[in-house]
């Protein structure tokens, strides 16, 4: 996920964080399915993230999409 | 009616008695599903909120007319994600589900789900039905699920679910009277399952529901990984869970992890077989098109500026009518009243009743337009991407981007926002946002800066294009700001954080408000200010007359018949006599000998004895200053002595000069930006906090800020 441009789209491997991984799969970003980096805010922290083909948009600070580990 | 398949529910039988309780529903499901727009529908203005000034309390209840003949209680429920609680707010829920021997436990649930998120909404409901409660789906958004091209199967997706399931449109009303009419019969719990613990649980969860004699495993299990947070274990049961975990080597957040991905699994198979997706458009969904303007590098920021400033623009330009219109129209009244009845009553009614009465109403155009603004603002999505342009500014002050919406609902009142910030689930984001909070200027002190800078301020143009008073509001709001925000980085090296803080937010999508939402909104926090706060104000203010009218002994009497004789003496006319004489009167009263015992310690300030007793009623809360000084100032003068400002203005020192000062009135602004003078604030920080020593901490550091800050104006203006 860090290495993730604006605008690239990868697909979810795992979560490397228990404690936060606990909360992304609650709210959907599971692993296989597809995260596209879409925004960041103007500071350059937190990220938006749209997930999955339901396009639901997610806001998580780059510390916390660090934790999200992508498929190659 | 294919809502009811599978779905074998006894109906009332017509001519038997009503039943002795009425059905009691609960109201569950994601942040964002629609599902306060569904209690609306369902509940009107039947609805309940708490015990404070405009509030968003825990348990919002309503009272939903089914059929003709039966109604049901609504019990809406903070919206989540699973009834794994992460925040304070969320916890209300499982409470609430966990206990079936409670008073409150919901008779069925109402799930509300968007239908554009099934994936996700699922989750929540699967582990709703594996705890074994009857529920009814409402499947909300079909309107923007169909313009999407989702396409569901809906007798497929009741029969995989094995609940009702009613396809609705909450914002339009559509399909709520379907919903009433199936919520309306018993329901039975489904009958399918979606998820059962793993075999190596199994001993652990078995042990736990025989222990308390649960009536199923999931729910065993919930009591397993939350045990510590379910507040009607004892602390003897609460021991017993832990070593039973222990014993078992149980990994809560393993098992929760694997329940998730497992409910996923599931639910991903259901709806495999249910819904497709046809996309009609390859562009991009408009919301995220608005997020590129509004979430802007440059952009984004300007127009967050914009719109507070039109927020300003709104509670001080265009809210300053109709409280004129209020302000006269009490005078008037007065006056009409003094001109044509006299006697003591009618002096209470004019200068207590009237005068406290008059503070109270003049607020409301503020109030309503304050919350009408915040709540539009909430309804359209507007105020989570403020949260998101705003979280890396606000964490070098130890708070998050979700401190914002407290600190901005803060400028209406601290109360609601001290309670907003349970959404932060970080403690120490959230302990420092509630202990910052109340140095935002709410309403209550905009009639205090009003008075005071329309007295000392000239009404003029600034730059050109300011207005000077306008300048010097901004300027008080922006002293708040800073202040809360020094505080916050204070506070932040201070304490030590009990866990991360997490950021992790949906944004929803962008909608038009829903007006009749955001009427209801401004209704609940109008009247809850004028029945709760305005009685308070009202009682204090008629308490005040009588302690300024009357005094201890013969003392008032005497002073007069002392005024009276210098009168004679030095030929002052009769108007002249007779302002010495009420002056003299008040000065004896009981009133007075409060202030002057105060007057002391607030010399130093430039204040003296009559600001002491504004200061002293108006610690219970803040909006009584004004109806404090228009009570004092209007004791012994005629009420057609005209509006609050000519009052003060008329008033004079020692020495015949006017007594407000721009150094005094200035001292005294400042006072009021810092000063903790709010019982319902502490109240609510006691109550958030569960903690007397937060409530006392903000009392002491806030009263001290403001005596600080007050002598410094003063000395340096006088």
């Amino acid at each position: 996920m860090r290495d993730l441009r604006v605008g690239e789209t990868g697909t979810v491997c795992c979560l490397e964080d228990p404690e936060m991984a606990l909360k992304l799969l609650e709210m959907g970003c599971v692993p296989g399915v597809q995260v596209r980096l879409s925004g960041r805010a103007p500071l350059g922290d937190p990220l938006m993230l749209v997930l999955g083909d339901q396009e639901y948009t997610l806001s998580v600070r780059a510390s916390e999409a660090a934790t999200i580990l992508l498929k190659e | 009616m294919a809502a009811l398949a599978g779905n074998p529910a006894p109906t009332k039988v017509a001519g038997l008695p009503a039943d002795p309780r009425p059905l009691r529903i609960a109201l569950i499901g994601n942040p964002n599903s629609g599902k306060t727009s569904l209690f609306n529908q369902l509940t009107g203005l039947n609805q309940k909120v708490g015990n404070f000034p405009g509030v968003t309390v825990d348990r919002k209840t309503g009272v939903a007319q089914l059929t003709a003949t039966q109604r049901a209680e609504i019990i809406d429920l903070p919206g989540t994600y699973s009834l794994y609680p992460k925040s304070l707010d969320e916890k209300v829920i499982t409470d609430l589900l966990y206990d079936k021997a409670a008073d409150n436990y919901p008779d069925f649930v109402v799930v509300t789900v968007d239908a554009n998120n099934l994936r996700r909404s699922l989750l929540l409901f699967t582990q709703l039905g594996d705890l074994g409660l009857p529920a009814v789906l409402a499947l909300n958004m079909m309107d923007v699920a169909e313009r999407h091209g989702v396409n569901i199967d809906l007798p497929a997706l009741e029969r995989e679910l094995g609940v009702p399931i009613i396809p609705m449109n909450a914002r339009k009303g559509i399909g709520v009277a379907a919903l009433k009419i199936v919520m309306a019969q018993r329901l039975d719990a489904p009958p399918v399952r979606f998820w059962e613990p793993d075999e190596k649980l199994l001993p652990l969860v078995r042990q736990i529901r025989y222990y308390f004699d649960l009536h199923n495993d999931y729910l065993a299990l919930h009591y397993a990984q939350q045990y510590r947070q379910i507040s009607f274990l004892t602390a003897e049961e609460k021991t017993h869970i832990q070593e039973l975990t222990q014993q078992a080597g149980f990994d809560a957040t393993a098992a929760q992890a694997a329940e998730t991905i497992g409910r996923y699994g599931r639910i991903n198979e259901i709806l495999l077989e249910t819904v497709t997706v046809v996309r009609t458009e390859k562009r991009e969904p408009v919301s995220n098109r608005i997020d590129k303007v509004l979430t802007h590098r440059v952009g984004g920021y300007l127009i967050f500026l914009a719109i507070l400033f039109l927020l300003f623009q709104a509670i001080f330009a265009w809210a300053q009518y109709p409280m004129d219109w209020i302000d006269q129209g009490i005078s008037g009244l007065s006056a009409v009243i003094q001109d044509n009845f006299s006697g003591p009553l009618v002096r209470l009614l004019t200068e207590g009743v009237l005068a406290g009465l008059g503070g109270v109403l003049v607020f409301i155009p503020q109030i309503a337009l304050l919350f009408g603004f915040l709540a539009v603002l909430e309804e359209t999505g507007y105020m989570a991407r403020v949260t998101f342009l705003m979280d890396k500014l606000m964490r070098p002050f130890g708070l998050s981007g979700k401190s914002v919406v407290p600190l901005i609902s803060g400028l209406a009142c601290a109360v609601p926002a001290i309670m907003g910030a349970r959404v932060i689930e970080s403690w120490k984001d959230r302990m420092i946002t509630i202990f910052v909070t109340p140095l935002m200027s709410c309403s209550a002190r905009i009639p205090v800066y009003t008075v005071l800078v329309a007295l000392v301020v000239p009404d003029r143009a600034a730059w050109g294009i300011f207005n000077l008073r306008g300048v010097a509001l901004m300027s008080l709001y922006l002293l708040g700001l800073f202040s809360a925000l020094g505080s916050a980085w204070a506070l932040k090296k201070l304490l030590k954080a009990r866990e991360r803080s997490y950021f992790i937010m949906e944004f929803p999508v962008y909608q038009w408000p829903r007006w009749k939402n955001v009427a209801l909104t401004i209704y609940q926090k109008v009247s809850a200010f004028v029945l709760q706060a305005g009685r308070v104000i009202v009682a204090i203010s008629v308490l005040l007359w009588v302690l300024a009218s009357y005094g201890p002994g013969q003392q008032q009497a005497t002073a007069e018949a002392q005024v009276r004789q210098a009168a004679t003496a030095r030929g002052w006319n009769s108007a002249e006599t007779s302002r010495q004489v009420a002056s003299a009167r008040l000065e004896t009263s009981y009133a007075g000998k409060f202030g002057h015992v105060l007057e002391p310690a607030i010399r130093p300030l430039g204040y003296d004895w009559k600001i002491g007793i504004a200061l002293l009623t108006s610690f219970a809360a803040r909006e009584v200053f004004v109806g404090t000084i228009s009570t004092i100032y209007s004791v012994g003068q005629d009420a057609d002595m005209g509006t609050l400002q000519q009052k003060l203005s008329a008033e004079k020192d020692a020495n015949g000069q006017p007594f407000f000062t721009p150094a005094r009135a200035f001292s005294l602004l400042v006072f009021y930006v810092f000063a903790m003078q709010c019982m319902s604030t502490l109240a609510v920080t006691y109550r958030e906090t569960k903690s007397w020593k937060w409530p006392l901490a903000q009392l002491v550091y806030m009263t001290g800020l403001a005596y600080a800050a007050a002598f410094v104006v003063y000395q340096v203006l006088a």
